[in-house]
């Protein structure tokens, strides 16, 4: 049984089912992080996969923008409650990245350039999920969105797809980044609305 | 913490012309940290509802500044036409990152933008009220006098707490400081401290900036953005 608050009306936008419970639409593209903004210069910039037996998979920014791209139109949904339909990025698919990659590993640390960290599980990675991306609506990612490049996982609260990012460590056990250790929820599925770790 | 809440309105008082600070009683609020917040949400009788966050401003209790947007859906709604007696619900508190604990003992470095303003007080209140000696320092950007908050409050000596004001557009006759954009010489000279900055992102962004330049470890600085970005 819900609280009514006298006298609020609010504005109904219409309802969306693209919309996830909680979440509002946003006209611009707010901005949530932690600390300074790392500015990465490219000839110094590298993604790595480290696997749980040791083997490092490594490549330059070269390299990474020399890949087959996708082009994704997705909906970003921010845990602080908004919401952005329909957003376009360029970026490399993960399936690709992971395609010599031997693994059984379960789970993955995503870590980025400034420190950032957060896990998910391997399976979330892949099967077309996921990207590298490096452009937002035809321009190159700016630093304050996470260029040069950040993790693009759209079925995942926002927090997810870590800005900066810098490399993906295999490990076998699940293993809590910031914001997991920080009060959020481990998983983080906008449609259970798993928004804290009590959710 | 994923509980809702009823809170009421117990008090209001109008900070300056376009933002208000509103009072809640919240039976069974278990307490929090300066810098957290809560999620709140505002159902309207047919059963539509909105839900935005705001930074707790006090140590104690339930106390928010809201900063009157003009278009805003919830904003207007909280400045301008809730009464004490008026409930709403609320979660929280929310964040472990942002946040400040008396036993912490490193100096403190607060840099507030406007709005940003809110959890850097609680931040400077939780010291008053735990009597803690930790030496602070307040550097708040603010467009124009009309738009400070917590005036008089600031004002008034606090014993182990230095505030400068920072004017952007216009500053009130005789200060000190023209008024302009933050500057490294705002921020310095560089003394080892714990930096929490908060304000619209692109003022965050220049002063994270501006605090790397003056030689702070990234590591050490928290910043808080919200806000629409200038790119």
């Amino acid at each position: 049984m819900s609280t009514f608050t006298r006298g609020f009306r609010g504005r109904r936008r219409g309802e969306d089912d693209r919309l996830p419970p909680g979440q509002y639409l946003a006209e611009d593209f707010p901005v949530l992080s932690a600390g300074p903004t790392p500015h990465v210069p490219l000839d110094r910039w590298e993604f790595t996969i480290d696997t749980e037996a040791g083997q490092t998979h490594r490549w330059t920014w070269r390299e990474l923008t020399a890949l087959p791209y996708e082009e994704p139109a997705v909906d970003i949904h921010c845990v602080t409650s908004w919401s952005k339909l329909g957003t376009t990025w360029r970026g490399v698919s993960l399936d690709v990245l992971f395609e010599d990659v031997e693994t059984t590993a379960d789970y993955a640390l995503v870590h980025s350039y400034g420190g950032y960290t957060t896990n998910l599980p391997l399976d979330d990675l892949l099967d077309g999920k996921a990207w590298i991306a490096y452009r937002y609506e035809g321009e190159d990612l700016t630093p304050s969105h996470g260029g040069p490049a950040r993790l693009l996982v759209p079925h995942l609260y926002f927090w997810k797809s870590a800005k900066w990012v810098r490399g993906i460590r295999l490990l076998t056990e699940d293993w809590p980044g910031f914001w997991e250790t920080a009060g959020y929820h481990n998983y983080g599925d906008p449609w259970r609305e798993q928004r804290y770790a009590d959710d | 913490m994923t509980r809702w809440r009823v809170a009421r309105l117990v008090k209001v008082r109008d900070e300056n012309p376009s933002a208000r600070t509103l009072v809640f009683d919240v039976p069974g609020w278990p307490g929090h940290l300066a810098g957290q917040h809560v999620d709140v949400k505002l159902t309207a009788e047919d059963g539509y509802s909105a839900r935005r966050s705001y930074s707790l401003a006090g140590p104690e209790g339930v106390e928010l500044t809201v900063q009157r947007v003009p278009d805003g859906e919830v904003s207007p709604y909280l400045t301008l036409d809730m009464e004490p007696g008026d409930e709403l619900e609320l979660r929280g508190p929310v964040g472990g990152w942002f946040v400040w604990r008396p036993d912490g003992p490193a100096p403190v470095l607060l840099v507030a933008g406007g709005a940003g303003i809110v959890p850097l007080m609680a931040m400077v209140r939780a010291r008053r009220a735990a009597g803690a000696d930790t030496p602070f320092r307040l550097v708040y950007a603010v467009r124009s006098p009309e738009r400070l908050y917590y005036a008089d409050e600031l004002a008034r000596p606090d014993p182990g707490v230095s505030v400068s004001l920072a004017y952007t557009r216009r500053a009130p006759e005789g200060h000190p400081r023209p008024p302009g954009r933050l500057t490294a010489a705002d921020l310095g000279p560089y003394g080892e401290a714990d930096c929490y900055v908060c304000g619209p992102t692109g003022f965050v962004e220049a002063a994270a900036a501006l605090l790397v330049e003056l030689g702070h470890d990234p590591a050490r600085i928290k910043t808080e953005r919200f806000g629409p970005t200038g790119d």
